[in-house]
C-alpha cells in the first residue's frame, strides 16, 4: 500500500481522536507550563533569573512534556489493543511508526508554541532575535527526541512498568539532543550571539535525526512482532 | 493472494515456563466452520492470535494454502479478519468513523458503501455518528464483528463472538457466519456457548492443557461429545 | 570452551594475584604519585565496559535479525558486563579525580560518555527485569540504540567541554608503566572472556531448565 497514504490515514485518525477530547493536548501544555514555572522558582534568585537559564529550561520542559505526551499517546492505543489492529492491517509496519511520530510531533509543536514565548517572557530571554535558527534547532531537536521516543513508546506499549520505563530508557539516549539543543539555543541567547556555533549544533541534531530515524525504521518491524 | 486452507503443523507456543499450545495440528478448509472449545486459559486465544499472524509459534509451522505468514506478508494479512477479545475500536470515534478508518486501511473499494452496509447489517445505523464509548457491550461487539468482516476476508477468526449479545443478535450473527462459510470462507471461532454454535459448525475441537482433540459428533451432539472428552 | 575454562581461570587468578606486585613495582608518575596507580585498574574497567556494550549491541542485531536465542544470551551478558565494570570505572574514577584534580566529578567527554553509556545499559537491564514477557526483543532495540548513541554523546560532550587527560596518557607512559598497564589490560580482558563464557552458560542452563519444565507438562 502506498506508504504515504497509510501514514496520512493513521495521522488523520489520531488527530481526529485527539480533537474529540483534546485531553492529551491540554494536559501536556499545562504540564509544560507548570514545568517552566517550577524551574522558574528553582532558578530565579532575588527576582533575577540566573544567566543562561532560559535555554536549559526550555529544553527540559520540551523533554519532560514530550515524555508525558508519548506515554499518553501509546496508552490510548493500548486501551482496546488498537495497536494490534494496526499491526494486523496489510500495511508496511514502518508506516505506522512514521504516522505515530508525526502525530506526537504535531502535539509537541503545539506545546512549543506556548512554551517558547512563555520562557522568553519569564526569563527575559531574547528568543526571537534569531528566530529561523531557533526554530530550526527546536524542530530538529524535537524530531530527534520524538523519533527515539516513538520507537520506545511503541515497544513498551504492551510491556509491564511501561510508565516509568519510558523515561528510564529515553533520557540516556536523547542526552545528545538535549546538549545540542541547550548549547545551540544558548549560543543564540547570549549577549554576543554566535550563529555559527548554533549552526554546528544544528548539524549534530540533524545527523542524530537521520541516524536514529533510519535505525527505528529498520528495527520497528522485528521489535514489534512477537 | 488467496488460499483455501489454514494448516497448523505441530505448533507449540511457550510463554516462559508455561506451555500454552502443545504440538497442535489442525487443518481448516474453505467453506468450513470450526469451533474451538476449552476452559479459560486453555490456549484458545493464543491459537487464534497465532492464526492471525500476531504471535509466532515457538515451534511448528502455520500455512495459509501453501505459504507461511512470512512469505504472505502484508497481502496475507489483508485476507484475514480477526475479532479479538479486545474489540479494536476507538472509543472516541463514532461507529461510522471507526469502520471508515479500518475500511480505508484495508483498502476496501468503495469504503462509504461498505461502511453503510455493515452498519445496516448490524442494526447500528441509527447510532452511526455516536461515539463508541456510548455504546453498550453488545453494540460494541456487533460493531467489532462488522469491523472484522469489513474487508471480505478469506480467513475469519473470531474469539468468543457471542459475548454480550442478546438472542436476536446471536441469531443474526449465526446466520451471518453461515452465509460466510457457504460463500467459501474459512471460519474458526472460539466459544463457551455450545448451544449457540451447534447448529452451524461443521466440526468442533477441544483445547485442553495445550493439546487439541477433535469431538466426534456422535449421540447427544456437541455438548455430550464435549463432556465425554472432558471426563476421559 | 569447557575444557579451557579451568586453565583460563587459573591463569586469570594468577595474573590478578601478580597484578598488585606489578603495580607496586611500577614507577611513580611524576605529578600524581601513588594515586595514579588506580589507573591500572580504572582504564581496563572501561575497556571491558565498552567491549560489553558493543557485544550487547552486536548480539542484539543478530537476535533481531535471526531470532537466535543464543544471541540473546550474549546480549544480556554484554549488558551486565557493561554495568558491572562500568560501575567499577565510575567508582575508581572519582577516587582518582578527587586526589588528582581536587573534584569528585567533572563534566568532560570521557566521564560523561561513560556515565551515559552506563545509564543506557542499566536501563537495558531494568527493562529486561521489569518489562514483563517479551522484553528481550524490546531490550535488543535499546541495546542497538544505545551503541549507536555513543558517537553522538562523544561529539556533543566534546564540543561542550574537556578537561580529562587526553588519550595520549597511554603513549606517554614511561617504559616501566607501559608493561604493567598492558598486563592489567590483558588480565581484565581474559577475565571478561571468562565471565562471558560462564554467564552465557548460565543463561543456556536457565533456558534448558525452562524447557525441562515444559517437557514435564507433556
Amino acid at each position: 500500500m502506498n506508504f504515504v497514504r497509510v501514514v496520512w490515514l493513521v495521522v488523520r485518525k489520531d488527530l481526529l481522536v485527539e480533537l474529540r477530547s483534546r485531553e492529551i493536548l491540554y494536559t501536556t501544555v499545562f504540564f509544560a507550563v507548570s514545568c517552566v514555572l517550577v524551574f522558574a522558582f528553582g532558578f530565579v534568585r532575588e527576582g533575577q533569573a540566573m544567566d543562561d537559564v532560559g535555554a536549559g529550561i526550555l529544553w527540559i520542559a520540551v523533554a519532560f512534556s514530550g515524555t508525558l505526551a508519548l506515554g499518553r499517546a501509546f496508552e490510548r492505543e493500548r486501551q482496546s489493543e488498537t495497536l494490534r489492529a494496526l499491526l494486523l492491517a496489510p500495511v508496511d509496519r514502518p508506516a505506522l511508526y512514521v504516522a505515530k511520530l508525526i502525530g506526537v510531533l504535531t502535539l509537541m509543536t503545539a506545546v512549543e508554541i506556548v512554551v517558547v514565548p512563555l520562557v522568553a517572557l519569564l526569563f527575559q530571554a531574547p528568543l526571537f532575535r534569531h528566530l529561523p535558527m531557533l526554530l530550526g534547532l527546536l524542530l530538529a531537536g524535537t524530531v530527534g527526541f520524538t523519533g527515539v521516543g516513538t520507537m520506545f513508546g511503541a515497544m513498551l506499549a504492551r510491556a509491564r512498568s511501561r510508565d516509568v520505563l519510558l523515561p528510564v530508557l529515553l533520557y540516556p539516549i536523547t542526552i545528545p539532543v538535549i546538549i545540542a539543543g541547550v548549547r545551540g539555543t544558548s549560543a543564540l541567547l547570549q549577549a554576543d550571539p554566535d550563529p555559527a556555533i548554533a549552526r554546528a549544533w544544528l548539524s549534530l541534531l540533524l545527523s542524530f535525526d537521520v541516524v536514529f530515524i533510519t535505525l527505528a525504521l529498520w528495527t520497528f518491524e522485528p521489535v514489534m512482532t512477537d | 493472494m488467496d488460499f483455501d486452507s489454514l494448516t497448523f503443523q505441530e505448533v507449540t507456543r511457550n510463554f516462559g515456563r508455561r506451555r500454552a499450545l502443545n504440538r497442535v495440528s489442525l487443518t481448516c478448509r474453505s467453506a468450513e466452520m470450526t469451533a474451538v472449545l476449552g476452559s479459560n486459559g486453555a490456549g484458545k486465544s493464543t491459537l487464534l492470535s497465532i492464526a492471525a499472524t500476531l504471535l509466532s509459534p515457538s515451534s511448528g509451522t502455520i500455512r495459509y494454502g501453501a505459504q507461511t505468514a512470512r512469505e504472505g506478508g502484508a497481502a496475507l494479512r489483508g485476507r484475514i479478519g480477526f475479532l479479538a477479545h479486545d474489540l479494536f475500536l476507538y472509543p472516541e470515534l463514532s461507529a461510522a468513523e471507526n469502520l471508515s478508518f479500518f475500511a480505508r486501511l484495508h483498502r476496501v473499494s468503495d469504503p462509504a458503501n461498505a461502511v453503510d452496509a455493515a452498519l445496516r447489517q448490524s442494526n447500528l445505523h441509527e447510532r452511526r455518528d455516536d461515539p463508541v464509548m456510548t455504546f453498550s457491550r453488545g453494540m460494541r461487539q456487533r460493531l467489532a464483528i462488522e469491523r472484522a468482516l469489513l474487508h471480505a476476508p478469506r480467513l475469519v477468526l473470531l474469539d468468543e463472538p457471542f459475548t454480550g449479545l442478546d438472542d436476536a443478535a446471536v441469531a443474526a450473527t449465526r446466520t451471518r457466519l453461515s452465509v460466510l462459510r457457504d460463500a467459501g470462507c474459512i471460519v474458526l471461532l472460539t466459544t463457551h456457548d455450545l448451544e449457540a454454535v451447534e447448529p452451524i459448525v461443521d466440526r468442533a475441537v477441544v483445547l485442553a492443557g495445550g493439546r487439541l482433540n477433535a469431538i466426534e459428533k456422535g449421540d447427544g451432539g456437541l455438548r455430550a461429545g464435549y463432556r465425554r472428552l472432558a471426563t476421559s | 570452551m569447557q575444557r579451557l575454562f579451568l586453565p583460563l581461570l587459573i591463569l586469570v587468578a594468577a595474573m590478578f594475584a601478580y597484578a598488585p606486585l606489578a603495580i607496586a613495582n611500577a614507577p611513580f608518575e611524576s605529578t600524581m604519585l601513588l594515586v595514579q596507580k588506580i589507573f591500572y585498574f580504572h582504564v581496563p574497567s572501561w575497556f571491558v565496559m565498552f567491549s560489553g556494550a558493543f557485544l550487547c549491541a552486536g548480539a542484539s542485531v543478530v537476535y533481531l535479525a535471526k531470532g537466535s536465542k543464543n544471541a540473546d544470551h550474549y546480549a544480556v551478558t554484554g549488558a551486565e558486563l557493561a554495568v558491572v565494570f562500568g560501575l567499577m570505572g565510575l567508582i575508581t574514577g572519582p577516587l582518582w579525580a578527587r586526589k588528582a584534580w581536587g573534584v569528585w566529578w567533572e563534566w568532560d567527554v570521557k566521564l560523561t560518555l561513560a556515565l551515559v553509556v552506563w545509564l543506557t545499559f542499566v536501563a537495558y537491564l531494568l527493562l529486561r527485569r521489569y518489562g514483563g514477557p517479551g522484553s528481550e526483543k524490546l531490550a535488543a532495540g535499546v541495546g542497538i540504540f544505545g551503541a549507536a548513541n555513543i558517537p553522538f554523546v562523544y561529539y556533543s560532550v566534546n564540543w561542550w567541554r574537556t578537561i580529562h587527560p587526553k588519550t595520549t596518557v597511554v603513549p606517554t607512559l614511561g617504559p616501566g608503566m607501559r608493561g604493567t598497564f598492558w598486563f592489567c589490560v590483558l588480565a581484565f580482558m581474559l577475565l571478561m572472556v571468562l565471565i562471558i563464557a560462564a554467564r552465557v552458560r548460565l543463561e543456556r542452563q536457565r533456558a534448558r531448565v525452562d524447557e525441562l519444565f515444559l517437557e514435564l507438562e507433556d
